[in-house]
């Protein structure tokens, strides 16, 4: 008895495999940390408070449209709300959501990189981040900004009397995050990849995020300066936008856009990136044309640079100029549209599962087309006139951001919440909330697209009484949205400590992310992996044993 | 020249030649981020002038010609001593290397401190948005969107410089404590980009603020 009790008294306890989370403890591991791992949870945090606070204005801009006069806030009130919404969604949110996060946490996962070219860039570009969200959040508890995130001028600089500067100042500040983090992904994809890992052997996800940090690099800098102007002209009453001091309004539109309309490609490419990795990862099969999905990549990006002008069709552009962008626009459903066709081939012949991500992708792929086709509608110069400024315009960009990028996010972080945590979400819950999301986000803005061809024009706080039934289906909806948003939020939290654990590869996925343990050891690979083959060969390992050897010798 | 520390390549790569390039790749990248910060201002500039060139035009006298040109002059030759200090590092010629970069600093030095002078005539000439600035002249509102381009676009390009100064100062400081070899000056070579890089942004600016109406 006595040496049986002096024998479990010795027996260690369960040991958990050294990884990058319980290599190092305490707050000061994770502020100082350069590990591209932590700092994608870094952003993770940061990027899930904003989108929370995001997601409050959004219900309280519905709350209000539930009735058609204005009663639940003044109109002053209501042109704040739909400001910092859009102002948080888009810079704290959408723009860095699918590459700080997963392309941070991926990158150098799935090229075989021990970490970022820059590790110390990385982590300063989320302290970047932060002092960029400060400053926002200071413009709002100071009062608010009323210009629309658009920051027109002269409103924004002669006319508006709220917090145009700190937030401006904010955005500018974030701007030098994006920029670093997309630099860093560059470099990192151009010199940290594993031997034998070429260009056409990357996950897409990782050309998805090379496109898009290329768009960061090229398209963000322009931004800076814009808003630099801006503020220098509201403060000082100086400038070259005011047409009182002898400048030009629709040159702040220009190059606002110049930076803002390839921002939604930022925002969309990462997600592109995502929902081609998890359909082939559920449909068990090697993404077919995979040089032209990366292709296409690419093109989307190029193109994206060349259709700002289709923002000021009726701002006073010259008519020739307005052709040339209703053209290039339409040019850019062309690789969209290859991509969704390849996906669909993709999943045809495959043995489709469905599985929570798979759920978001293929509503990715659904209400990614119907936001890319009424993209087409508002290329159309004849067409827009009619358009223009009103709720389908909201509806079609939420189609793209919402129903896009937010579910290609969400796709992304269920499919590799496995190997970012090492354990499982419930599987029933996931397949609930992303159904409850789908359901509420159409609920929410299919009927904006009636309401907005009906002339239901944005940024107004009261509306004609014909248009309350839409209006309280698109609140309805909202509700539901958040209710599936919140769910998640609850079961990650819970399965982060007690889900079952899930092994280095739940999903007999491939691609190098999936080759070592979860959760990751700190410095990913202990031996450099050498690459011989692309990232999707789902069909060869679906043969059985026995018949590979026969074929092999 | 000998290594004070032996370096090691940090943790993410294979070796030191791997780390070095991936620096000056990076510092490639970035300059193309710089060049479109500056390219906003270039496009704000060329949509004025092809509105109102005979404003700017006019306009342009307001600037001091010999200042700039001699500016202009000292830019290049500090160019040509980045050039030679990153030869000198590169052939393990610790004097020259030491004197180039210093050579350097002077000028962007010199630079600034004519380009302040300038700054200060402008203000004294009324010529300065913001500060002091004559609203009673014909034009005023087109002059204000020409002064305010070049305040900009010669402050941003300042801003830079300063940037730059900084930065071979601290090349020099670590130069002096013998951080380079003749296997490791990544450092060097991308101070010295950058250099060139705000160099060649002065090199457009210089005609395309001062030398719009020279010919008369």
């Amino acid at each position: 008895m006595k040496s049986e009790t002096h024998i479990s008294e010795l027996r260690p306890p369960p040991i958990e495999p050294a990884n990058y989370l319980n290599a190092d403890h305490g707050v000061k591991s994770w502020l100082f940390t350069t590990d591209h791992k932590r700092i994608g949870l870094l952003f993770l945090a940061s990027i899930t408070l904003m989108f929370t606070l995001g997601g409050v204005f959004a219900m309280l801009i519905r709350l209000e449209l539930l009735t058609p006069k204005g009663d639940l806030v003044s109109a002053d009130t209501y042109n704040k709300l739909f400001t910092m919404h859009g102002v948080i969604m888009v810079f704290f949110f959408l723009i860095p959501s699918i590459p700080a996060v997963l392309g941070n946490f991926l990158i150098p996962l799935m090229i075989g990189a021990r970490d970022l070219a820059f590790p110390r860039l990385n982590l300063l570009s989320w302290y970047i981040y932060l002092a960029g969200a400060a400053f926002t959040l200071w413009a709002i508890v100071s009062g608010g900004v009323d210009t629309g995130w658009t920051f027109y001028t002269p409103f924004s600089t002669a006319a508006s009397n709220t917090e145009v500067i700190k937030t401006g100042c904010g955005i500018m500040i974030m701007g030098f995050s994006s920029i670093l983090t997309g630099l860093n992904f560059i470099v990192t994809t151009h010199k940290l990849r594993a031997p034998g890992m070429t260009w056409f052997r990357l996950p897409l996800f990782v050309w998805a995020i090379y496109a898009t940090s290329m768009i960061m690099v090229l398209a963000t800098p322009v931004l800076t300066i814009t808003l630099a102007l801006m503020a220098i002209e509201r403060a000082f009453g100086i400038g070259i936008f005011d047409p009182a001091l002898g400048g030009d309004p629709i040159l702040f539109q220009h190059l606002f856009w110049f930076y803002s309309h390839p921002a939604v490609y930022i925002m969309i490419l990462p997600g592109m990136g995502v929902v081609t990795e998890l359909i082939c990862a559920f449909s068990r099969q090697r993404v077919i044309g995979y040089t032209g999905v990366a292709i296409a990549t690419l093109a989307i990006a190029f193109f994206g640079f060349l259709v700002w002008g289709h923002h000021m069709f009726v701002a006073g552009e010259a008519a020739y100029a307005a052709m040339a962008f209703s053209f290039l626009s339409f040019a850019v459903a062309v690789p969209s549209a290859v991509k969704v066709f390849y996906w669909t081939a993709t999943l045809y012949r495959g043995s489709i599962s469905f599985e929570a991500p798979m759920l978001y992708a293929l509503g990715f792929i659904g209400l990614f087309t119907i936001g890319g086709m009424t993209g087409l509608f508002l290329a159309a110069l004849g067409l827009d006139v009619h358009v223009h400024d009103t709720y389908f315009v909201v509806a079609h960009f939420h189609y793209i951001m919402v129903g896009g990028s937010l579910l290609a996010y969400f796709g992304g972080l269920h499919y590799w919440f496995p190997k970012i945590t090492g354990r499982m979400y419930p599987e029933g819950w996931a397949r609930l909330a992303a159904l409850t999301i789908f359901a509420g986000f159409n609920l929410t803005f299919f009927p904006q697209f009636i309401l907005g061809y009906l002339g239901m024009p944005r940024r107004y706080y009261s509306y004609p009484e014909s248009f309350q039934t839409l209006n309280v289906l698109s609140t309805a909806g909202a509700s539901i949205l958040a209710l599936g948003l919140l769910i998640p939020a609850v079961y990650f939290l819970w399965s982060w400590f007690y889900g079952p654990p899930a092994g280095p590869d739940p999903w007999n996925a491939k691609g190098l992310e999936w080759t070592i343990a979860s959760p990751p050891p700190k410095e990913n690979f202990i031996v450099t992996p050498v690459v011989t083959s692309e990232a999707y060969d789902y069909e060869v390992a679906e043969i059985e044993p026995g018949l590979f050897y026969e074929e092999a010798d | 020249m000998s290594y004070r520390v032996e370096r090691m390549p940090e943790m993410q790569f294979r070796d030191l030649e791997q780390q070095q390039e991936t620096a000056q790749f990076g510092m490639w990248v970035f300059l193309a981020t710089e060049l479109l910060l500056f390219g906003a201002l270039f496009t704000a500039y060329t949509v004025f002038r092809y509105f109102y060139p005979a404003v700017f035009a006019e306009a342009s006298h307001g600037l001091n010609a010999v200042i700039g040109t001699v500016n202009t002059a000292i830019l290049i030759v500090s160019s040509v001593f980045v050039a030679l200090a990153v030869a000198a590092v590169k052939s393990g010629r610790r004097k020259a290397f030491l004197f180039d970069l210093s050579a350097a600093i002077f000028l962007g030095t010199a630079f600034m401190a004519l380009k302040g002078y300038e700054y200060y005539e402008h203000y004294q000439n009324n010529e300065f948005p913001g500060l002091a600035f004559d609203y009673a002249v014909p034009n005023a509102p087109i002059r204000q969107v020409y002064f305010f381009l070049y305040f900009a676009m010669t402050g941003l390009h300042a801003i830079h410089l300063t940037v730059g100064i900084l930065l071979l100062v601290y090349v020099l400081v670590r130069a002096y404590r013998q951080h380079y070899s003749t296997a490791y000056f990544a450092p060097v070579e991308n101070a010295g980009l950058y250099w060139h890089f705000v160099d060649i942004v002065w090199i457009f600016l210089y005609p395309l603020l001062y030398l719009i109406d020279i010919h008369h």
